[in-house]
């Protein structure tokens, strides 16, 4: 779309060659794809090398793990192009990324980071993140998961996961479980678990009227044995899962930006061709105040992400600021989303359009990685002093 | 190999252009320049040739202003190893200086292969490959769609209006690029980081005299409405008419 508040001027060379490469990626390889694979119910992971080949999985990580190493906004960036194709392709990089490569960054012993960050940079080997349990998902501190730790130093897991993205596709899960008898919080840690180890199981999640061109799974976890180097060593309490929520959710604030610009760009484009009463319909009062009003709540949600992001790279963005932008930005996205596919009539409930898919997709985004209203919560504690979840 | 591709900064063909107010050029307010697209597909020829050849070193060299940099940075982020910026006040629209300037920075330096976009399309001239190619007394193949170069010696596919037409050539020469030769790769990220590392020299351009210049620059013109003249068959006879007498085309 059209750079109306000129924020390309505050972006350095690099995050605009960077914007620009993700940006022709997307309109040539998952634009013609992305409306049938919805559809079909179909993650396309024929996208999974030649996402690799780009560099898009955990670019912003050093390169000495065979990532890209590039700052926050550069990041933000290819979010929201990868977005601006789908909700499930942008997921399926954040959750690579920010949620499997970015705590073994984090928290893993070096040995862990050699051994699975460049081969996870390649697309060689696909993450995902298990937090979320059947009944603890906003409350993830009461999880039922748990590790026992054998004489041998061995872990035997047993629990279960939902809600996986990822979870079917993946060759590691990153599995966040209470280990021997802790009960509060502070006793959850992150393991590697392999696929293929003994009693580690996923299906996936049917039904879903969203995210549609995405894996979302169950992970089962029965007498699991894993080796005594399955733990990252480094985690420690809720607060490592939260650590690596706020990566992704600091992605989606910058992806959900990138669906609301495809839903502007579709919008615009149709409301000057789409010919009723003998006038293109963009002439007429109703659809230019939708315009104006999607426009501006898309240009301040990106000054949002900007601002955002360079505190990330500057080192002093709190979790409560990322929370801000997820949760506005989310939203808006879901009211342009709307407002679009209405602006397209009865055409706006094709697949042919992309509207529709990204109006579907981003209610998952404004459920998932916190919800709306958890964020709310979030930024009432930061207000009030006054925790509101219990 | 050594293969040296010049490459050229233009606007983006899907942009919207004004002419200036000078009346010799477009206005470039609010244009998005790249790569010429010729000219990125030359890139691409070389990298893979070098890539098929095992190694060797595949150096970008562009004319004009700063802002041409920003195209050698470019093509640095697919993969050249280094750059040179032939730098001048502004690009001449005379081919033969731009030649003559490239052709001083070429001679002597080893190439093996000299690469170009077949024209490029702010100009559509065709003409600084060519004469690069005579001012170094160098064979030189326009126009090609296919490359294949290993040993000291060359061969390339040329599309004709409804034909292929095979050529052979000993190197160096000079070759133009085709589209035809495999789409330009995306600069990776990781590319686009270590373009930043890659050297890129910027010396002033030794350019001939501009004896061509450009007077004027104007768009089309607007096409006149056109007109419904009835609907369905029965408008037929009078379209066919009106086409016989008055458009003159039957």
């Amino acid at each position: 779309m059209d750079d109306f508040f000129n924020i390309d001027s505050q972006l350095s060379e690099d995050e605009l060659a960077v914007r620009d490469s993700v940006r022709r990626f997307v309109d040539e390889r998952v634009m013609p794809i992305i409306g049938q694979a919805y559809v079909d119910g179909k993650f396309p992971k024929e996208l999974i090398p030649e996402m690799a080949e780009l560099g898009v999985f955990g670019a912003n990580l050093p390169e000495e793990y065979g990532c890209a190493g590039l700052n926050n906004v550069a990041y933000g960036l290819i979010m929201q192009e990868l977005e601006r194709g789908d909700s499930g392709i942008r997921s399926f990089a954040s959750v690579q990324g920010a949620l499997a490569m970015y705590p073994i960054y984090a928290f893993g012993s070096e040995e862990q980071k050699r051994k699975w960050l460049p081969k996870m940079a390649a697309g060689e080997v696909i993450g995902c993140f298990g937090l979320t349990e059947p009944d603890y998902g906003s409350n993830p501190s009461g999880m039922i998961t748990r590790a026992r730790e054998q004489q041998d130093g061995s872990w035997i897991l047993n629990g279960a996961k939902m809600w996986i993205t990822n979870g079917s596709t993946a060759q590691i899960a990153v599995v966040w479980a209470k280990i021997n008898d802790e009960q509060s919080d502070k006793g959850i840690r992150g393991f590697i678990v392999e696929r293929g180890t003994p009693g580690f199981s996923s299906r996936d999640q049917k039904g879903k009227l969203s995210l549609r061109a995405s894996d979302t799974s169950e992970l089962v976890f029965q007498d699991v044995r894993l080796p005594k180097d399955a733990i990252l060593p480094g985690s420690n309490g809720l607060k490592s899962p939260l650590m690596c929520l706020t990566q992704a959710r600091y992605g989606i604030s910058w992806g959900a930006l990138g669906a609301a610009m495809a839903c502007f760009e579709e919008a615009l484009a149709y409301s000057k061709e789409r010919i009723m009463f003998d006038r293109p319909i963009g002439g007429f009062q109703i659809q230019q105040v939708r315009l104006a009003d999607m426009l501006t709540e898309i240009v301040k949600g990106q000054l949002v992400s900007l601002h955002l992001g360079r505190l990330k790279d500057a080192g002093t963005f709190t979790p409560q600021q990322v929370s801000l932008a997820k949760r506005n930005n989310v939203n808006i996205a879901t009211d342009i989303a709307r407002e679009a596919r209405r602006l397209l009539g009865a055409n706006g409930i094709l697949a042919e359009y992309g509207a529709m898919r990204h109006m579907a997709n981003l209610e998952s985004v404004y459920t998932y990685e916190g919800t709306h209203d958890v964020h709310a919560l979030i930024l009432g504690q930061a207000l009030t002093g006054l925790n509101a979840f219990k | 190999m050594k293969i040296a591709v010049c490459i050229k900064r233009t606007p983006d063909s899907e942009s919207r252009f004004k002419v200036a107010s000078s009346a010799t050029g477009i206005d470039e307010t609010g244009l998005k320049f790249d790569v010429d697209d010729f000219a990125g597909y030359a890139v691409e020829a070389a990298l893979q040739a070098n890539e098929k050849g095992g190694g060797g070193e595949t150096v970008v060299i562009a004319l004009g202003p700063d802002n041409v940099q920003e195209v050698l940075r470019k093509a640095m982020s697919m993969g050249a190893d280094r750059a040179i910026h032939l730098k001048a006040d502004s690009l001449p629209s005379d081919g033969l200086a731009v030649a003559k300037a490239l052709s001083a920075e070429l001679k002597d330096q080893g190439f093996d292969l000299i690469l170009f976009g077949k024209q490029a399309f702010d100009t559509s001239a065709g003409v600084v490959g060519t004469a690069t190619a005579e001012l170094l007394g160098l064979p030189c193949v326009t126009a090609v769609s296919k490359l294949d170069v290993s040993a000291g010696q060359g061969t390339a596919r040329r599309d004709l209006e409804g034909a292929g037409e095979m050529v052979s050539f000993p190197l160096p020469a000079v070759v133009t690029i085709d589209e035809g030769v495999a789409r330009p790769r995306y600069p990776s990220l990781k590319g686009i980081m270590a373009a930043k590392k890659k050297p890129l020299e910027s010396k002033p351009a030794q350019l001939g005299d501009a004896r061509v210049t450009v007077q004027k620059m104007e768009l089309p013109p607007e096409r006149a409405a056109g007109r419904i003249i009835g609907e369905g068959a029965a408008a037929v006879p009078e379209l066919i008419r009106l086409l016989q007498t008055e458009a003159k085309v039957l």
